[in-house]
């Protein structure tokens, strides 16, 4: 058979029944055995658009997301995808069209060396030098997308290759020498974890995305049952521990609470479980948890000790080691009395700095009240997911999600233009569910070419626009720290996004009133199809608490 | 009865943290990876974008051509060898590492050395040569050419003797090394 089929086969015997992507010259033979492979394709508009619905897809259902794109602008339209989700560890298949093997090193038209060009943002990549290898080299690139740390995988496909005959016989040989990711975890490390949270006397649990790509959020909770462990989460991990609870403090990092940041600045013990220590949660590094020892949990090695030295380090699948932590810990039979006065302390950090806001005293909307309002409009059940900047953290701060999967964003690369496409992937993935799309003003902008997918493929995301006609992250920033020179972030009034909604075939809503909100936002839910609701939120609002770039947890400001 | 290597009543103060550190000293790399296009891209790239500096590196075939090995020389002293180890390894092509402890290791590198000389200094090379167990591979009328194997610090000190009667240029291979003993690197 051409090999081309051969692929269609291979991504069936991959479970893949969606791909996202736009044809071109390069990968026409991949488009012509599509035509009748029983694959659903969904035509975007723009394959970053691609690459992040194939993205949203991935978080949403656990499952590989794949784009398709041809070779030259389309491969390199995908790059932001690819690197959004490397920094995320969303397991994704990207597969590219490459010129004709006799024209590669020419600069042929529409030649891109895209291999190349994503080295640094790949899990692994390929290029096929060889038909008959099509088959395998997917194999491989699914299974390295889905295991030990999941990451994007790029198989380029030079055009004529994909044309040739070849014999295709379903195998699941994996030939990976280099590659055989450690899960089960250190049995004596996690004893010793286990013993170290006995005989901690403030210990703070802070879990990340690593919990939900191992679809560990019951160990996870499970673990906190088992004694009265704080609990946070890192942006990645909102829903991998239920945000109504006893134990919860809320997202850490730079614009969480109050609770979660004076915790860990304050605890004896951190057990982070599948996170990384990023900047934005570690803020001054040398001043990050002064009192703290470590354990950390993560499949991926060479994260442990990267940034912060951890004094037990446990590689492996979090939630194995996790559930064998809590049987562990269990048989230690503590007495969590213990932890009366670190709690006190949680309570009292709680009750003086609670998560707020000044509401409006008319009907202007403010943007917290927006999120608020979203959680009440869809019972704080619905997918959200958002693009990037302070709605983003108003999103983590204000709508508390339950659910892993709920929450699907751009937290390592903080890509703009995220929300919309990965929407319609996440809807794409759960039909049954209700997906919606957090948006501001300047990142719906540059993805809003989706709507025009939305429409056509009859996907039924709701967009809410958190508009205040400012890039408005960056106008915080230059508020507070650059003297308030407003350089280059007032969007104004364009475009007019009823229109824009209408001229798309979608339902456009506009909300001015904090009173009517709700029922506008229940308005749109109920409505067929996509909606963009446009809602006119304060103009200068300044999204608080948070710690400064650079500066330490306890220095919070606001 | 506790578990070797895990105390029984634990003080929380008593934990040391991992790695992390930097070891101060010259490391040798010894890297086994898979034969295939792009390997050695993706480990310099790698070496690039981690802000990590190779001294000094060497690639070759194996007995076995479906294996490729990289012999590279890291300072310790600026990196921490357990961070650029822990990112080797994430390349799936990379099969192993070995960080060659310099007391259990055979070091070796070639350099060719090609120095000005007029008749008077020809002979003080030769000498150098001799006494540095070096050969003369290329010899002109205002020129020769030295080779010299040995460690890091041999080749050093050749230059060093030579430098001085005016080295036109020094090629390198870069270090290669085995472990010391029966069993395999």
């Amino acid at each position: 058979m051409r090999a081309v089929d051969a692929i269609m086969e291979s991504l069936k015997a991959e479970g893949v029944d969606v791909v996202f992507g736009i044809p071109g010259g390069a990968n026409l033979p991949t488009y012509d055995a599509l035509y009748d492979a029983g694959i659903r394709h969904v035509l975007c508009r723009h394959e970053q658009g691609a690459g992040h619905a194939a993205e949203g897809f991935a978080k949403a259902t656990g499952r590989v997301g794949v784009a398709l794109a041809t070779s030259g602008p389309g491969a390199t339209n995908l790059v932001t995808a690819i690197a959004d989700a490397v920094m995320d560890s969303v397991p994704t298949v990207f597969l590219t069209g490459q010129v004709r093997t006799d024209l590669m090193g020419t600069d042929g038209f529409q030649e891109a060396d895209i291999t190349g060009i994503t080295l640094p943002i790949v899990k692994h990549s390929f290029q096929v030098a060889d038909p008959r290898e099509i088959p395998e080299r997917l194999h491989e690139a699914f299974h390295i997308a889905r295991s030990g740390r999941p990451g994007p995988v790029l198989v380029d496909i030079p055009q004529d290759l994909s044309r040739a005959d070849i014999n295709y016989e379903p195998s699941d040989a994996i030939a990976l020498p280099g590659y055989r990711p450690t899960t089960d975890g250190n049995v004596k490390q996690i004893r010793l974890a286990a013993k170290a949270l006995a005989n901690a006397r403030r210990p703070v649990i802070y879990a990340g995305g690593g919990v939900i790509n191992a679809e560990g959020s019951e160990e996870l909770r499970e673990l906190c049952a088992s004694d009265r462990f704080p609990v946070t989460c890192t942006l990645m991990g909102l829903g991998a521990f239920p945000a109504p609870h006893d134990q919860w403090l809320g997202m850490l990092g730079m614009h969480g609470t109050r609770a979660a940041n004076y915790a860990m600045d304050e605890a004896d013990l951190i057990c982070c479980i599948g996170a990384r220590f990023d900047d934005r949660i570690t803020g001054k590094l040398s001043e990050f948890a002064p009192r703290a020892k470590f354990i950390h949990i993560d499949i991926d090695p060479a994260e442990i000790s990267k940034n912060v030295p951890a004094h037990i380090p446990i590689v492996g699948d979090a939630k194995l080691i996790v559930s064998k932590l809590t049987r562990e810990y269990r048989a230690l039979e503590t007495d969590s009395s213990r932890l009366d006065g670190w709690w006190e302390r949680i309570q009292a950090w709680r009750e003086r700095h609670p998560l707020g806001y000044t509401d409006s005293e008319d009907s202007e909307i403010k943007p917290q009240y927006m999120v608020e309002a979203m959680f009440e409009a869809t019972d704080g059940q619905a997918i959200i997911t958002s693009d990037v900047g302070q709605h983003q953290m108003w999103a983590a701060q204000y709508y508390h999600f339950c659910r892993p999967r709920q929450w699907i964003n751009s937290g390592g690369l903080g890509t703009m233009g995220f929300g919309l496409p990965s929407a319609l992937g996440a809807q794409i993935g759960c039909p049954d569910q209700t997906v919606v799309c957090l948006a501001g003003d300047g990142s719906l902008q540059m993805n809003s070419q989706e709507l025009a997918t939305c429409v056509a493929e009859k996907i039924p995301v709701k967009i809410f626009l958190m508009n205040n006609g400012f890039l408005g992250m960056v106008r915080q920033w230059q508020e507070l720290f650059w003297d308030k020179r407003y350089s280059q972030v007032d969007m104004g009034t364009l475009p007019d996004w009823v229109k824009l909604a209408e001229a798309y075939g979608a339902t456009g809503m506009r909300a001015t009133e904090k009173g009517t909100l709700v029922e506008q936002m229940r308005e749109a839910l109920a409505t067929d199809g996509p909606v963009v609701l446009d809602v006119q939120v304060t103009k200068e609002e300044n999204c608080y608490p948070m710690i400064p770039a650079g500066a330490a947890a306890r220095d919070m400001v606001g | 009865m506790g578990e070797p290597g895990t105390s029984e009543v634990m003080n929380l103060e008593d934990l040391e943290a991992a790695s992390g550190f930097r070891t101060g000293r010259r490391h040798i790399l010894s890297i086994v990876v898979e034969n295939k296009p792009g390997v050695l891209a993706r480990i310099a790239g790698l070496f690039a974008r981690r802000g990590f500096n190779i001294e000094s590196l060497a690639v070759g075939p194996t007995d076995d051509p479906a294996i490729s090995r990289v012999t590279l020389t890291v300072d310790g002293g600026l990196h921490p060898i357990d961070q650029v180890t822990k990112q080797l390894h994430k390349l799936i092509n990379v099969i192993k590492i070995r960080d060659l402890e310099p007391e259990d290791t055979v070091a070796r590198e070639l350099a060719l050395f090609k120095v000005s000389v007029d008749d008077q200094a020809r002979d003080q090379v030769m000498q150098f040569a001799e006494i540095f167990r070096g050969t003369v591979v290329d010899v002109s009328r205002r020129s020769m050419t030295i080779e010299i194997t040995g460690t890091d610090e041999k080749i050093a000190a050749f230059e060093k003797m030579v430098r001085p009667l005016g080295l036109i240029e020094l090629v390198r291979t870069g270090e290669i090394a085995v472990a010391r003993g029966r069993s395999a690197t």
